[in-house]
């Protein structure tokens, strides 16, 4: 059993005027403590709706089906009742955009305490020594705690904000973009912070992002959400080198690299619409390898053969059984 | 300088803006403080070349484009455009010249109006420049700049709105409104760091193939060194108002001299999880241009710094070894 275990998650939004829009359809992974995972795609692929549905915390106006377990307990099956104990304390989330969220006429130290003095029952003297340690603990001097957030940097900005997220302890850490609107440098910084948060303290850590280096350098497994779903999963490194789906490897063929000389080629279309049931795969109109098949069956995640190097399941949708061409992304290039 | 064929020459450039003072720094007649956000930059573009100024926030690359439009003042040094120096032009005088040099921006999301059909974002300019008599002749090049940008055929996006615009498609727009004037240089503020990964490389192939073309010369400003050293002739890191290092893309990537480049490539995730580079992270960030540090203005973060690095601001010189093309450093110790 992990840490954490996701089973067949589905978020279904409902739609002014009626209708649905289903827009996370059957997510499942798991995750162990200390480990560190990707969740890969771009926009409105719903990588952060799954996240947000993990925390239980989407709009009204969206339906949740599925299983989140944290050490064998469910933690969807009573609603919000049965997410709040956890919430933060076993699992917590650091939004995308958190640094530039903070509250600009408080305190840096005093935002840190609240969250602890509210959860934890705390005294507000013990909350503040509290958020002082974590503080320390992403790398910003406890005393510069008493300063407002527009005299800190973006990057100390995003420091505090996963400090806050750290509050309660918690085992898995969502991190939604965290790296996104910041320089090469700085997020070298971060990368190097949350590393180390996950090797020193087993944190489970889950990267959610749009950038597949980022996860290639940062993590051991990742997943590849198109259109709702996973379409395939495995170790970083088999996804690189034995990529068997498609949109992965046109994925990695579009994004540049330093030292290739190749082409860079973007992927031509646009992800299908989700308010529409989807026949067939989904990711069929921008897809270069198509066989008949795929107009008519919709494609489901299956294991493929752990190839030399890839031990971890690596499981694909995809119809073709030579998915993705020879050798992987990384011949391509 | 003076060369065959060079399209924009920016010798010395410097741009500064003041830092505020309060009322008790006026009546105590402190001195005014300035921050040099563009301190000293010189390079040079020819017709059908990109050139790529790389470099963190805050290191004065969007300020320099700013300049050389002369949205900003410049506070010394020369833009020359086409043989023509642009540096003390009046506004009137300046007006058919600007023509020639438009800007793409960064977010597409923000610099369209949400208003205006795509015909009208792309006629606006010419309308600004009173080019095209008729709405007919408008109307052609109009779709004449849109199929140049890609969106082929034009009639089809003629009558959208940018929310019924994907952002590739919306970026396309934005560099069709530039395309609109026939500009010989084009300047591209992060084109694509607002796009999702998949459509990134359409957009940065179209202004590719419009420098290719020959028409136009393309100055793009980036934070991702990945892409300057895929579409870039050259590159030209920028550190503080600085260039600090400039020379061909290829041999800046793969063979950095100033340490601060180097410190750049190091921290650049490789997207095969096998190939693991010693990451240098430099501690902190990019100082308060305000206060530029004595000497080498790297030498607070530099991991190889020397006694002797606070005494000279090194300026760029060639770097060491044979190179047919120039490759520049400014390091004393590269």
């Amino acid at each position: 059993m992990s840490l954490l275990e996701v089973r067949d998650l589905n978020v279904w939004f409902g739609l002014p005027g009626g209708g649905e829009l289903h827009a996370v359809q059957g997510v499942g992974f798991d995750l162990d403590a200390g480990e560190r995972f990707g969740l890969v795609g771009e926009s409105g692929c719903g990588k952060t709706t799954s996240i947000l549905a993990m925390m239980g915390l989407l709009p009204p106006n969206a339906s949740v089906a599925g299983e989140v377990s944290l050490a064998g307990t469910n933690i969807l099956a009573g609603g919000e009742d049965s997410v709040r104990p956890h919430r933060w304390t076993d699992i917590a989330m650091v939004f995308q955009g958190a640094m530039n969220a903070l509250n600009p006429v408080r305190t840096v130290l005093s935002q840190i305490a609240e969250p602890i003095v509210l959860h934890g029952g705390s005294s507000a003297v013990a909350a503040r020594k509290r958020a002082g340690e974590l503080l320390e603990l992403v790398g910003i001097p406890a005393s510069s705690g008493s300063r407002y957030p527009h005299e800190f940097s973006g990057g100390m900005r995003q420091r505090a904000a996963i400090a806050m997220a750290l509050a309660c302890e918690p085992k898995v850490l969502l991190a939604d973009e965290p790296t996104t609107a910041l320089d090469v440098m700085v997020q070298a910084q971060i990368l190097d912070l949350l590393v180390g948060l996950s090797d020193e303290f087993g944190l489970a850590l889950m990267l959610v992002t749009h950038d597949l280096p980022v996860v290639a350098q940062v993590c051991q497994r990742a997943a590849v959400m198109y259109a709702g779903e996973i379409v395939e999963t495995g170790t970083t490194d088999a996804l690189f080198h034995y990529t068997r789906h498609p949109y992965t490897r046109l994925l990695f063929a579009a994004t540049p690299d330093l030292y290739g000389t190749g082409a860079v080629a973007s992927i031509p279309g646009a992800p299908p619409r989700l308010d529409e049931p989807v026949v067939g795969c989904p990711f069929l109109p921008r897809c270069d390898s198509v066989v008949e098949r795929c107009e008519r069956e919709r494609p489901l995640l299956r294991l493929v053969g752990a190839v030399d190097g890839a031990t971890a399941a690596h499981a694909v949708a995809c119809h073709r059984d030579d998915a993705g061409g020879a050798g992987g992304a990384g011949g391509t290039q | 300088m003076t060369g065959e064929g060079i399209l924009l020459d920016v010798a010395d450039l410097r741009a500064r803006y003041p830092v505020r003072r309060s009322i008790a720094d006026r009546l105590a007649r402190r001195p005014r403080h300035w921050v040099r956000a563009v301190d000293g930059v010189s390079f040079s573009l020819r017709r059908g070349e990109m050139v790529a100024l790389v470099g963190e926030s805050g290191c004065g690359k969007t300020t320099t484009a700013q300049t050389i439009l002369r949205m900003v003042e410049s506070a010394g040094g020369t833009i020359t455009v086409d043989g023509q120096d642009i540096t003390a032009l009046s506004q009137r005088r300046l007006r058919p010249l600007r023509r020639g040099i438009q800007m793409v921006y960064q977010d597409p999301y923000e610099s369209l109006d949400p208003r205006f059909r795509v015909r009208q974002t792309v006629a606006e300019p010419l309308l600004v420049h009173g080019l095209g008599a008729t709405r007919r002749e408008r109307d052609e090049l109009v779709a004449g700049a849109l199929e140049r940008a890609g969106l082929a055929p034009a009639g089809l996006y003629l009558d959208r709105y940018p929310h019924e615009l994907s952002g590739g498609q919306r970026q396309r727009v934005a560099i069709a409104a530039a395309l609109a004037l026939d500009p010989v240089l084009l300047l591209a503020d992060e084109p694509v760091s607002m796009l999702d990964v998949s459509v990134r490389a359409g957009v940065l192939a179209l202004l590719d193939g419009l420098r290719r073309d020959g028409r136009l010369g393309v100055l793009m400003i980036t934070h991702d060194l990945s892409t300057a050293a895929h579409f870039a002739d050259r590159i030209a890191v920028m550190y503080l108002g600085r260039i600090v290092e400039y020379g061909p893309a290829r041999q800046v990537i793969n063979d950095p001299q100033h340490p601060y480049t180097k410190a750049l490539l190091s921290v650049v995730p490789d997207r095969d999880p096998r190939r693991r580079k010693t990451a240098q992270i430099l501690s902190g960030e990019t100082p308060n241009p305000v206060a530029i540090p004595t000497g080498c203005r790297f030498r607070p973060r530099c991991p190889i710094a020397e006694d002797r690095c606070a005494e000279t601001d090194p300026h760029l010189k060639l770097a060491r070894g044979a190179h047919p093309e120039p490759h520049e450093v400014a390091c004393i110790l590269a």
